[in-house]
């Protein structure tokens, strides 16, 4: 409808007056257009250059001496795996507040919350690194050893438990509170916009607001949340100072989420290695640098492709 | 590069410009007063100018700070700046002619030696300027008197040993109750000069019982890793049961344990860790202003603690101008004085070298000249 009229109006009027304002207006934006991409192919460049006398080199004389893959491949491990635990916890938990916040609060309560919900985006990620070492990892001793004791036989919970806390499982849970936000909102907002009609018609076809909510309301808020996922899983990929100050990384590639030996992630291992470093050192973090830049490009893309392609049912038009 | 050096080049001038403007208004005052000019230190040593650079050393960083505060308190018109890049970083940079001096927390190598001599175009100075001694610090209830033989402790940090009540354990605390508990040894997740001075100890003195290379990344996978002195203290703190190495001074409330030299236990003390450089011979051949000590790790003198941090300062024994010359001259001088090693020791919990050593060291700072 809305397309039609615009269209309309487009054709009705003759040339546009180009006054120096809108040109002025329309140089800027594309001027800032254009920037964002020469910075992106600058990044690029930079982490291909500075990479290329890691990838070039002998494997004898880099970190580790073995291999590129053999340096970088645990890290893409711990990467994925902590974003992955970080997006499974996640993402339930802010479908559900996104839920309460549209359609079960009070519109007071709903307001504050979304505001508190906001704040949390807003926290430093080097305070959630400091919360989870002084106060959620010591307070998940109970669990883990609970875990292990009954849950052993999981892969996950095989133990030894870490006697600090320090593990794959708490950095994954306070990588799960900082994307939170991010997934929250995005799913709030498509919430927000399911058609009314779709709604009332549900629930005058005699449906429960459970029934409509799965009925009208997540299916078509379904691209919200994925892409919502997707952009808190490029900030779980991309977070390092928590993940450097949290966890025991000592190298292990393991699915044994709860002792001392876990992966460390591609941006930790970064901070934590690129202060004493030189020479080929320097380079291979780098090298790691631009596998990350790569691995977030490929999540952001999938994310625009998922959105894109259900544009048309997103209401954002 | 290049603009750094043309930005520190700014630098010197603009505080040439000012120094000569303090100099002007003291000129009066003494032509009025008809008094010897000089200022406040004056009289201990003539007083110096102008803008040096250093980087290196993060270990040194406390003391740095602490050095450069009460220097240029004194030398009003000096201005020093410590840059705690990595002992890596600030060796490169010293090579290539990036800072005026540098800390390390290892001497160099005759590699880089030769191109540091390069880069001076004369003998490298290279003096031992700050010793800590590296606590093993433990976190065992009911366990208050630790004693670990270097093997021992090689073994606990190899995890080969993986409980408090294991004999090799018992075997060096007579009498004392050891609980049947999981040992977690915490390491350093970053790369530092502490796990190197560490590892180099555990290579030395536990011999085979330490199969590993010594650098600066932990080489035994599995162990629980912490960022930085800080994060190694609180994993120690939070985990029952845990042993780990950290700079002594950062490391107190905690047990530290005594460890076995020659038929004794040590404990941690300056003055132990200190007499591990008079125990120590001199690296051969590293030129006639380079003090490098190959570290007697493996002792057996009585009275010392061979599990020590020892960091280097480099400067160039000649500069191309005398401000320079001078200014380096009078901070190295400062540093390795008794003043300057006892705010070290008050400030950053070091070590103060002994009277002997800075015997030994000062001529190699006193021989630092402008020429070329």
């Amino acid at each position: 409808m809305t397309t039609t009229t615009e269209k309309v109006t487009t054709q009705a009027l003759p040339k546009p007056v180009q006054q120096l304002g809108d040109r002025i207006f329309a140089g800027t934006a594309k001027a800032a257009g254009v920037l964002i991409l020469v910075v992106l192919a600058g990044v690029a460049a930079f982490l291909i250059v500075q990479a290329m006398p890691a990838l070039l080199a002998s494997p004898a004389d880099l970190p580790g001496g073995r291999s590129l893959t053999a340096y970088i491949g645990p890290l893409v491990f711990g990467t994925v795996l902590a974003a992955v635990i970080a997006l499974v916890l996640a993402t339930p938990l802010a479908v559900a507040v996104a839920l309460f916040v549209t359609h079960y609060a009070p519109r007071r309560l709903a307001q504050g919350l979304g505001y508190l919900i906001d704040l949390l985006a807003a926290v430093p990620s080097i305070v959630y690194g400091l919360w989870g070492v002084a106060v959620l990892a010591p307070a998940t001793l109970g669990v883990s050893t609970w875990l292990n004791t009954y849950l052993g036989w999981l892969p996950f919970f095989a133990g030894p438990v870490s006697v600090t806390g320090r593990t794959m499982l708490v950095v994954g849970v306070t990588l799960a509170v900082m994307i939170l936000p991010i997934i929250t909102a995005v799913a709030r907002e498509v919430f927000f916009q399911t058609p009314k009609l779709h709604e009332e018609a549900a629930l005058a076809l005699g449906a429960t607001r459970w029934e409509m909510i799965r009925m009208a309301v997540l299916p078509f808020g379904r691209s919200g949340i994925i892409s919502g996922a997707m952009l808190g899983l490029g900030r779980a990929l991309g977070e390092t100072m928590a993940v450097a100050i949290i966890l025991s990384a000592s190298g292990a590639v393991t699915f044994n989420l709860i002792s001392s030996d876990n992966p460390s992630t591609i941006a930790g291992n970064i901070a934590l290695q690129f202060p004493d470093s030189t020479g080929l050192a320097v380079n291979t973090l780098i090298a790691s640098g631009l596998v990350l830049f790569v691995i977030t490009l490929l999540v952001n893309a999938v994310a625009r492709f998922i959105i894109n392609r259900r544009r048309e049912f997103s209401g954002a038009n | 590069m290049k603009t750094v050096r043309h930005g520190a080049r700014a630098r010197i001038a603009a505080v040439g410009i000012a120094t000569s403007g303090v100099l002007l208004i003291a000129g009066c005052g003494a032509a009025n007063e008809s008094a010897p000019s000089g200022g406040a230190g004056g009289s201990a040593a003539p007083s110096v100018s102008g803008t040096i650079a250093g980087a290196g050393s993060s270990a040194q960083q406390a003391a740095q700070e602490a050095w450069i505060a009460t220097f240029t308190g004194q030398n009003a018109a000096a201005n020093i700046t410590y840059d705690p890049s990595g002992s890596g970083a600030g060796r490169t940079q010293f090579i290539g002619g990036g800072v005026a001096y540098a800390g390390s927390d290892a001497y160099m190598t005759p590699a880089e030696l030769t191109q540091a001599q390069t880069r001076c175009k004369s003998d490298v100075v290279e003096v031992p300027d700050y010793v800590s001694p590296i606590a093993v610090i433990y976190n065992v209830p009911g366990v208050s008197n630790l004693q670990l033989a270097p093997a021992t402790i090689a073994q606990i940090f190899d995890r080969k040993i993986t409980k408090w009540n294991d004999p090799a354990i018992a075997a060096d605390n007579p009498g004392a109750t050891l609980p049947d508990l999981a040992i977690t040894p915490v390491n350093r997740s970053d790369k530092s000069g502490t796990t190197q001075n560490f590892a180099d100890y555990l290579k030395v003195a536990a011999g085979p019982a330490w199969p590993y290379a010594v650098s600066d990344s932990w080489p035994v996978q599995g162990g629980e890793a912490a960022q930085g002195t800080s994060g190694v203290v609180g994993a120690v703190k939070a985990g029952n049961g845990s042993i780990g190495y950290a700079d002594e001074s950062q490391a107190r409330g905690l047990g530290q344990a005594k460890v076995k030299v020659g038929s004794e236990y040590v404990g941690p003390t300056a003055q132990a860790a200190a007499s591990v450089l008079e125990a120590s011979p001199r690296v051969d051949g590293q030129g006639q202003y380079a003090f490098a000590y190959k570290l007697a790790r493996d002792t057996t003198t009585s009275g010392t603690y061979p599990v020590v941090l020892v960091s280097y300062l480099l400067a160039c024994s000649k500069y191309a101008d005398a401000p320079t010359a001078d200014l380096v001259k009078a901070y190295l001088n400062y540093v390795v004085s008794a003043d300057g090693q006892s705010l070290a020791a008050s400030k950053a919990g070091a070590a103060p070298l002994s009277d002997k050593l800075r015997g030994q060291i000062t001529p190699a700072i006193n021989a630092i000249a402008a020429g070329s």
